[in-house]
């Protein structure tokens, strides 16, 4: 006989204010083999959880039933607090009253109701529950860093430190990101590169670290302490072992008119190139798309020049599989492109340009050397109006409903610097709002405005329209004055939108974990879990879950390391015992199991039995490896014979859960 | 034809290629034709049969035939090698233990058709000319030949045989049927409308499992509705409507394997028209996951065992079954 004992949790007023507890623990009392039924204000409290270890042991319960929250929240709490009164830790069902009842209801005689029914179902599961042992799977002792931007970069950086390592995945030919087009850092202005680059041969020339640049991840398999990974190399038809990074093979190639994307397309580059002189590693790539020799077959210049015998036409993809106990995902932004907005003419004008198009014509690196030069006429622009929020808090479909947050800072940033540089240049700012929450923000923004004298407008630009003098008439209202304004510029600045990389959701998929709307990676828990995915094993890292500056970045990214450093210390961990088994007896031997099993847990046997007429037969059976098994159930549905179970969710103990929903 | 078979499968026999043979012999009336298994050329000469009445698909007899020693002749019509290859794709067939000859499909006579026009006691119907000539007790009836067509014939999906190891007559190719239209007439139905008509078919149903028993796609080692496990064998109806739910859970049950042999609709004894429950997950699975045809390869994977980046998603399937 079963003897159940059922927790009811008010869990303050978050379930106590909407469902009457009192009268589910009294229903729940009356159900076959629940023989205590208690409520108590938070059933997770040190109080509570005694209740429940009490309660188990002055009446030997061989189950027990907590109304509670989430079990994501709290199964973990109650299976220990069952564990430690000597009751195995699976014999606990939890019903979730709290978010999947008294939160999203309003009326009490019906979320009453509705978590009653939830706890009979829960009863009615906890009755065919049976105890399960956990066992262990090791961990593999190194990690995979998505994404050589600032925040993979950190984040290798702190993993190699612990003494692990850590292969950093990047798909551009060298590591850096967004972070090495930037030219000045809010709000101490220093400069960017300055401050990077270092950290960019230190993650090169760190031992624990192997960076596989120009390549991509392929393909993902596994799960937490063992993912195994295939990254693609791409073909950059130059040898990285042999390549000197001299440069020799840049200043020769005839093939010149290439858009450079490191300036933004601002100028040109080579078939040939190096992003940067700092590029890590400093290894030149062939852009098969311009390169004479990949297109027609004719050329070779780079291949004659180069003393080091590097440059290699032949190659090609190249699949490298490697197994990892962790791994974090640091793929950063985008700029949107501003070209549906056709009111700021971008697409026509170029002396409209973007945030981060700004940044390189002000870069000493830039196309113009560091000199601030219109792009149309290569003259000194005296007047310059910055556009915010373009893409940013937008309603339509052509931005983005979220604040990019770091607009406001660098705009501030990119006024004071030409304010500072070039006195007579008068700058306008049209802004929504001015956001500046952060350690020395305000103040720097407040310098911009009082000590530089840059006119800060609250109000939209409505049109942008170039003119044939080669001046900007920028149409834009005062919304505290009240008044219509015209403004003669010589150049605009589209504060543009951030958005994550376009490569985040394919390798979201391959990831299995979760991503919101906007294509931002979704954290475990808003607050609590911030830099871990919902996915075990798998940390985020930077812009990629959400808009960042900076210094939150480079926080994250060692939030995000030190998570997955605590994973790597484990030698192993303990496994889900709720995985899948097959009965012999009932399988078909059809393969549907074998092929929706995403962690190929499962595989065949032909075996003998013996059959009710005493003949025996081989037959082909399904068995399951119990370590590779994650317990996601896929098989127990794709079974068409019902062979396959899964153990915690087991198809009898669901349709038990149904039974007493419908009943 | 039917000399052609035998033939070939004496010659089968006495090489030493295959020691049965899976075939048609007469059963308790001259036109009820009947799978069976033929060892010596002596049997098939006495009773094989193959002819305008043979409609059985003996493609689920070879789960067990090609367990046993030696190798067994099957000879399977084009709509027979569609369950024969998703029966090998399941791993239910040996497939290295059968020798398949592909012969020619209908379409076939279906001798309640001729009952229908009170024609009775029946000994033989010949088919001369597009003109069935029906010798009966009482003498000598005739009646058009396209008038007697098997339901299962009607709309043929295919004459292509999609897996053979050699050929007796031609083959063909898959045809445009419009195997759909009964479908999409239910489709077209107000919910209560279909409800109704359901109710009205599934209420004949006598619990004889001549459908599960003869579908090629029902190979489970332990149905669900035998096994004690499951909970609902020999369960008590509680109400009519929970025993239409045999069929209703079968359907779902072979969603995505079943060929639409039609075999179902064929042995019903009460003719309800089973294999539009078949129909209709075949047409939803095409259009919500592409064309696709159980049986017509063993290695391509089946849309409700795959997923996709872009599978619909199942917010679509639902919003379709709201009315």
């Amino acid at each position: 006989m079963q003897r159940i004992g059922v927790f009811v949790c008010h869990c303050g007023t978050n379930i106590a204010a909407t469902v009457d507890v009192k009268a589910v623990a009294e229903a729940l009392g009356h159900e076959a083999g629940v023989v205590i039924s208690q409520d108590y204000q938070y059933m997770c409290s040190e109080s509570g959880q005694d209740l429940v270890k009490n309660a188990i042991k002055e009446h030997n319960l061989t189950g027990v039933v907590v109304c509670s929250c989430s079990p994501r929240m709290h199964e973990n709490t109650f299976r220990k607090a069952a564990a430690s009164a000597g009751l195995n830790p699976y014999l606990v069902e939890i019903a979730n009253i709290r978010e999947q009842c008294s939160w999203i209801h309003k009326d009490i005689a019906s979320a009453t109701d509705k978590a009653i029914v939830l706890g009979k179902a829960a009863v009615a599961k906890v009755h065919l529950n049976a105890p399960l042992t956990a066992g262990e799977s090791p961990v593999v002792k190194r990690a995979l860093v998505i994404g050589g931007g600032i925040a993979g970069i950190q984040t290798a950086l702190d993993i190699a430190e612990a003494g692990f390592e850590v292969d950093i995945v990047e798909k551009e030919p060298t590591i850096g990101g967004k972070m090495a087009q930037i030219d000045k850092t809010f709000p101490t202005l220093d400069c960017a590169a300055c401050i990077l680059t270092p950290k960019m041969v230190e993650a090169a020339q760190n031992e624990k670290i192997t960076i596989h640049s120009f390549s991509e991840v392929a393909d993902v398999k596994g799960f937490v302490g063992n993912f195994t990974v295939t990254i693609k190399k791409k073909a950059r038809f130059v040898d990285e072992t042999k390549c000197t990074g001299c440069g020799l093979c840049t200043e020769k190639c005839p093939m010149k008119k290439v858009p450079n994307e490191f300036n933004m397309g601002l100028d040109n580059r080579t078939a040939v190139y190096i992003p940067f002189a700092q590029a890590v590693p400093k290894v030149a790539t062939i852009d098969p798309n311009y390169c004479l020799m990949l297109k027609n077959g004719k050329c070779g210049v780079c291949s004659k020049v180069c003393t080091a015998g590097a440059i290699d036409y032949k190659q090609t993809d190249k699949m490298i599989e490697q197994k990892y106990g962790a791994i974090v995902v640091a793929t950063g932004f985008n700029p949107i492109k501003p070209d549906k907005y056709d009111e700021f003419a971008y697409s026509y004008c170029p002396d409209v340009v973007t945030s981060l198009e700004l940044e390189r014509l002000m870069n000493a690196a830039g196309p113009n050397g560091g000199t601030l030069l219109r792009p149309s006429d290569k003259t000194h622009p005296h007047t310059i109006v910055f556009v915010q929020c373009v893409g940013s808090r937008c309603d339509d479909e052509k931005g983005k409903p979220y604040c990019s947050k770091i607009c406001c800072m660098y705009t501030a940033k990119h006024a004071m610097l030409i304010r500072e540089k070039y006195p007579d240049t008068e700058v306008y700012v049209f802004y929504i709002d001015v956001r500046t929450p952060g350690k020395n923000f305000d103040e720097f923004y407040r310098r911009a405005v009082e000590q530089y004298n840059v006119h800060y407008i609250k109000g939209m630009v409505g049109k942008v329209t170039p003119k044939a003098d080669g001046k900007i008439d920028v149409q834009a209202s005062d919304l505290l004055a009240n008044e219509q304004l015209h403004i003669n510029a010589d150049m605009v600045v589209l504060a543009t939108a951030i958005e994550p990389d376009k490569t985040a959701r394919p390798l979201a998929t391959m990831l299995t974990t979760q991503m919101d709307t906007n294509d931002f990676f979704t954290e475990a828990h808003p607050k609590l879990r911030p830099v871990e995915s919902a996915t075990a094993g798998i940390f985020l890292s930077g812009a990629c879950q959400g808009p960042k500056d900076i210094p939150e970045t480079v926080a994250q990214a060692s939030a995000a390391a030190a998570k997955a450093i605590g994973l790597l210390c484990k030698n192993s961990i303990t496994c889900n015992p709720c995985v899948a088994h097959s009965d012999e007896l009932m399988c078909n031997g059809c393969s549907a199991c074998e092929k929706v099993c995403p962690y190929g847990a499962i595989t065949y046997q032909d075996k003998e039995f013996r059959m009710p007429d005493r003949s025996t037969a081989i037959r082909r059976v399904a068995s399951v490896n119990p370590a590779v098994c994650q317990g996601c159930g896929a098989c127990t549905v794709a079974c068409p014979s019902g062979a396959m179970d899964l153990n915690g969710f087991s198809n009898s103990q669901i349709m038990a859960e149904v039974d007493a929903i419908c009943k | 034809m039917q000399e052609a078979m035998i033939k070939r499968a004496k010659e089968l026999l006495a090489d030493g290629t295959v020691n049965r043979v899976m075939g048609w012999k007469r059963g308790e009336f001259s036109y009820d034709i009947t799978p069976a298994v033929f060892e010596t050329a002596e049997e098939l000469d006495a009773e094989f049969v193959c002819d305008d009445l043979t409609q059985a698909n003996v493609s689920k007899y070879l789960i067990k035939e090609s367990r046993k020693e030696g190798k067994i002749l099957a000879l399977l019509k084009p709509c027979d090698t569609y369950s024969f290859n998703q029966l090998v794709k399941e791993h239910r067939i040996i497939r290295e233990n059968v020798y398949v000859i592909g012969i020619p499909g209908g379409p076939k006579i279906d001798i309640e058709k001729i009952k229908a026009k009170e024609i009775s006691g029946i000994l033989s119907v010949k088919n001369e000319d597009y003109t069935l000539k029906i010798e009966t007790i009482y003498g000598t009836e005739t009646m058009p030949y396209y008038e007697a067509i098997s339901g299962k014939c009607e709309n043929c999906k295919s004459k292509k045989h999609v897996v053979f190891d050699e050929l007796i007559g031609e083959d063909g190719d898959v045809l445009e049927s419009n195997r759909f239209e009964m479908v999409e007439k239910l489709e077209n139905m107000t919910a209560q409308e279909r409800y109704d008509f359901w109710r009205d078919q599934l209420s004949k149903c006598i619990r004889c499992n001549a459908c599960r028993n003869v579908c090629p796609a029902c190979t489970c080692e332990n149905c669900v509705f035998d096994n004690p496990k499951s909970g609902i064998d020999n369960k008590a109806a509680a109400d009519s409507f929970e025993e239409n739910m045999f069929h209703i859970i079968r359907a779902f049950h072979v969603a995505g394997r079943c060929t639409d042999c039609g075999e179902c609709s064929r042995v019903c004894p009460q003719n309800i028209p089973l294999h539009l429950l078949n129909r209709k997950f075949i047409k939803d699975i095409n259009s919500l996951y592409g064309e696709y045809q159980a049986g017509a390869d063993t290695t391509s994977r089946a849309p409700l065992n795959d997923y996709s980046t872009d599978d619909c998603e199942p917010s679509i399937v639902h919003e379709r079954g709201v009315e």
